[in-house]
């Protein structure tokens, strides 16, 4: 049949293609170059986790979907365990209990501050009622978030052996639920308290004579004078406002796990949400301590958001001469106001 | 009793993602998951090698140490496995593992990620062997059967191992010395501390 015939013939002239081709690369220099033998140059593990650096995968490519199952090895998985287990205990257990020791000591040393002049019995509007409930919002989201967010570092080495298995991770479900959805509330309350009290707590030179009498916080009547924040009261506010936007950015990213391409982001910034968090609770220990037992007549601002006459003029004399000064103001114009009869 | 483990013999996998696709059948595993997948290293270049990888059931695992309610127990034959009852889903065992072994079912916004699931060696869970409750949960549980895992049965080139790390040790050492090369033991300085072929 002729159909076959010239098939046969172009089947001859494809293998005296092939070979003249075949003749070509190996007589061809740069083709020489890429002959190699494959089982010399065989890639190794050991080999590729020698060459990697810090934080670094073996990857490759892979045929199913997902692009993350690329990666094949990743050492930095076992770096992230040791700082799990080692290093975040330590920096949780010598920040949070350090704190606590601290406080303890300074109510032993100092006692609780005094009214030094005892309640006067007038009180002045220190926070009004959209300031307290702000405060609260946040703190109340933060206490949970703290609690919940200890509860994933320590609850295993100290509530588990208490709870047991079963009730300890049904407990932890609810809280890692509540720690993921309170997340958004505490962010609401920190870009509120940020707004209303940035304008007070601009640092100026006030605030050094403050830090330079060490606040008066070691001396009983000794009070540098202050306007509506005084230098530690400003530092609480900013350690909350660039505490918080690392948490929340932190945060964001592991509500949000695929956002980053792969798992190496993920680890840093669990590492920067862990060790900001402990260092942040340590703090509002101290917030928490002076607001409370630590200092009398200090509640009331965020409790009824009235304050004693004699409280604000001891810690905050020119807030107070400031708010006497307006309200005098404000009486004289309204007296205008009203035409005598 | 023996310590099983994982040995990918990457000089013969041919990339054909058999392990990958018995698995799945076997376990009935959700959609977006694999719990076996195969590389390619070196994709296209001298010394491409593929391995397949799955969890390899690490000596002193990751994801046992870091997870927050100690939802991981390793059985006497050494397999990693961890009760979908207790993991509250929180993603660290994932964090830690060095294989990417294990996943969810869900991608997670605001971290409802669901369950983790992971290789269980064909070993099932802690609930009570062969039983609905556990292939539900696990899949298959061919090694009450006295099956070795699906995915090392089936491979058709003997690439992928599984057994005794003891001996599939030998079988590989075996084979590297009868061929003269061997890329190593793929993951195992990781996951066991043992140095490849040595």
């Amino acid at each position: 049949m002729p159909g076959s015939l010239s098939i046969l013939k172009l089947d001859a002239l494809r293998s005296l293609l092939a070979a003249l081709a075949l003749l070509f690369v190996v007589a061809h220099p740069a083709a020489a170059q890429l002959s190699f033998k494959p089982t010399a140059e065989a890639v190794q593990e050991d080999k590729l986790l020698n060459a990697l650096k810090e934080g670094d995968k073996i990857s490759g490519r892979i045929s199913i979907p997902d692009g993350m199952a690329a990666s094949l090895i990743q050492p930095a998985g076992r770096e992230w365990r040791d700082f799990q287990r080692s290093t975040l205990p330590i920096i949780g257990g010598v920040s949070i209990l350090g704190m606590l020791a601290l406080l303890a000591i300074f109510l032993m040393v100092r006692g609780r501050i005094r009214v030094e002049h005892g309640f006067s019995g007038k009180t002045l509007l220190r926070f009004a009622s959209f300031e307290r409930f702000t405060h609260w919002l946040t703190a109340t989201c933060f206490i949970i978030l703290a609690l919940s967010g200890l509860n994933i570092s320590f609850g295993r080495m100290l509530i588990m052996p208490m709870l047991g298995a079963e009730a300890f991770a049904s407990m932890s479900a609810y809280a890692k639920l509540a720690h993921n959805y309170l997340a958004f509330p505490f962010m609401l309350g920190l870009v509120i308290m940020f707004l209303i009290w940035i304008k007070d707590n601009i640092p100026g030179r006030i605030d050094l004579e403050w830090i330079r009498q060490g606040g008066g916080l070691l001396s009983s009547g000794k009070h540098p004078p202050a306007k509506r924040f005084n230098a530690g009261q400003k530092g609480i506010f900013w350690i909350v406002i660039i505490g918080g936007v690392l948490m929340s950015v932190s945060g964001w990213y592991l509500l949000f796990p695929y956002m980053l391409p792969d798992v190496t982001g993920l680890l840093f910034w669990t590492v920067i949400h862990a060790v900001i968090a402990m260092l942040f609770i340590a703090a509002m220990l101290a917030h928490i301590y002076i607001g409370s037992i630590g200092m009398e007549g200090a509640f009331d601002a965020m409790g009824t958001g009235e304050v004693d006459l004699n409280w604000a003029k001891e810690h905050h004399a020119l807030w107070v001469a400031e708010e006497q000064a307006k309200a005098n103001a404000s009486a004289n114009r309204s007296a205008r106001a009203v035409p005598a009869e | 009793m023996a310590r099983v483990k994982f040995l990918c013999d990457a000089d013969r996998c041919i990339e054909c993602n058999a392990c990958v696709t018995a698995c799945k059948n076997e376990h009935e595993v959700p959609w977006g998951i694999n719990r076996r997948r195969v590389v390619t290293i070196n994709d296209g270049k001298p010394g491409e090698r593929s391995v397949s990888m799955a969890c390899m059931h690490c000596t002193d695992a990751p994801c046992a140490a870091v997870c927050p309610v100690s939802c991981f127990y390793t059985t006497t034959d050494g397999v990693v496995l961890h009760s979908k009852d207790l993991c509250i889903g929180c993603g660290y065992c994932f964090y830690a593992c060095p294989f990417g072994a294990p996943q969810y079912p869900k991608v997670g916004n605001f971290g409802s990620r669901g369950k983790m699931d992971k290789c269980t060696y064909c070993a099932g869970g802690p609930e009570a062997d062969s039983t609905p409750a556990e292939y539900a949960k696990y899949g298959a549980n061919r090694l009450a059967e006295g099956k070795l895992p699906i995915c090392a049965e089936m491979c058709s080139t003997k690439s992928l191992l599984a057994g005794d790390g003891a001996i599939i040790a030998e079988i590989y050492k075996e084979r590297v010395m009868k061929r003269g090369y061997g890329s190593g033991m793929w993951g195992w300085k990781t996951a066991y501390s043992d140095s490849p072929t040595g």
